[in-house]
């Protein structure tokens, strides 16, 4: 009898979640390729100017960065005054330190890369001209031609 | 035929996923680092300690002090004019004689056109804000980008940004970003 009375519970077949992370891992994935790891942390703060007729960085791999601007408050900035200040990988540099910087960062790259590294200075808004300047003179005193101004994309005056 | 062994509970296998996912999310950037390209001068060669002499009328002076305020070919003017100038120095539509000459070259695709020989000269001082520089820069760039963008529509009908890489050539060669930079003044020096 209990064939026919027992009430047999149907129960729902759970969805199979076993590819679900697959699908997960596969967006991690691509995830990591298209994007960079952020850059070596700054020890300086940088507000960059902002401009209209902006182009975007291509070939991320071809940049090196100068970073220019005042140093963070606190610690840094006992050490290193309230003026900017240039910013090379991990290290609070001069301009004298940037020829050498160019060679490595040129050298750093495989010889078909080389003539197309650019140099993206990201300097703080309130930076004298005179710093940047100088660094542009050094650049081009030790043959990196193509630089970039980094600004963000805004409005005109 | 041994027991079945368990099936191992991964359901939890997505949520850890989905936290390593979150991470990367959280510490990369995809954020494309947008400003302005130029391209720097080659040092001068050893044996030769001054760049060649350029008629008046082919030079357009923009100078900025270190209070930020401009000056175009010795008058004091405003950064909202500086586009119009520029187009106007180097676009001279009506042959004006007192603004640049032009010289016939052959363009593939363009074929012959006026070039104007016009150059703007940009000097700052060392007090010059890095702001009100990119700003000049900016403003020059729109002129010339507008300057292009209505040769393109003139010759191929497109913006300048939808032409493919031989035309865009072709238009930078026609309208070349003819910008010089002199030497900055130290007026406004601290140091």
């Amino acid at each position: 009898m209990a064939r026919f009375t027992g009430k047999k519970k149907k129960e729902t077949p759970g969805l199979n979640m076993g590819s679900m992370s697959d699908i997960i891992f596969m967006l991690l994935f691509f995830f990591m390729t298209i994007t960079t790891m952020r850059e070596s942390s700054l020890y300086i703060t940088i507000k960059v100017p902002s401009a209209t007729e902006t182009v975007k960085l291509e070939k991320k791999s071809l940049v090196s960065y100068i970073n220019v601007g005042i140093p963070m408050q606190g610690e840094m900035q006992k050490k290193y005054g309230t003026e900017s200040r240039i910013q090379l990988n991990d290290m609070i540099s001069e301009v004298s330190d940037i020829p050498l910087f160019v060679e490595t960062e040129i050298n750093d790259r495989v010889e078909a890369d080389r003539p197309f590294v650019t140099f993206s200075i990201k300097a703080d808004k309130d930076t004298r001209m005179g710093l940047i300047s100088d660094i542009k003179q050094e650049l081009r005193n030790s043959g990196a031609f193509k630089i970039f101004y980094n600004a963000a994309k805004g409005t005109r005056k | 035929m041994g027991r079945k062994t368990p099936g191992l509970n991964t359901s939890s296998m997505s949520d850890i996923s989905f936290l390593l996912l979150a991470f990367f999310l959280l510490v990369s950037n995809i954020n494309t680092d947008q400003g302005i390209a130029r391209r720097l001068p080659p040092p001068l060669p050893p044996n030769q300690d001054k760049p060649p002499e350029v008629k008046e009328r082919n030079i357009f002076v923009v100078k900025i002090n270190s209070k930020d305020r401009l000056l175009f070919n010795g008058e004091v003017g405003d950064i909202s004019d500086l586009k119009d100038r520029a187009k106007e120095f180097l676009g001279n539509p009506n042959n004006d004689p007192s603004l640049p000459e032009k010289i016939d070259m052959d363009i593939p695709l363009l074929g012959n056109m006026k070039v104007s020989k016009g150059i703007i000269s940009l000097q700052n001082d060392r007090g010059t804000s890095y702001d009100m520089y990119v700003a000049v820069q900016n403003e020059l760039t729109v002129a010339i980008n507008e300057m292009r963008n209505e040769l393109s529509y003139e010759k191929f009908g497109r913006k300048y940004v939808d032409l493919n890489d031989s035309q865009a050539e072709a238009i930078d060669q026609a309208i070349p970003i003819a910008i010089s930079e002199a030497e900055p003044t130290k007026i406004g020096d601290k140091k």
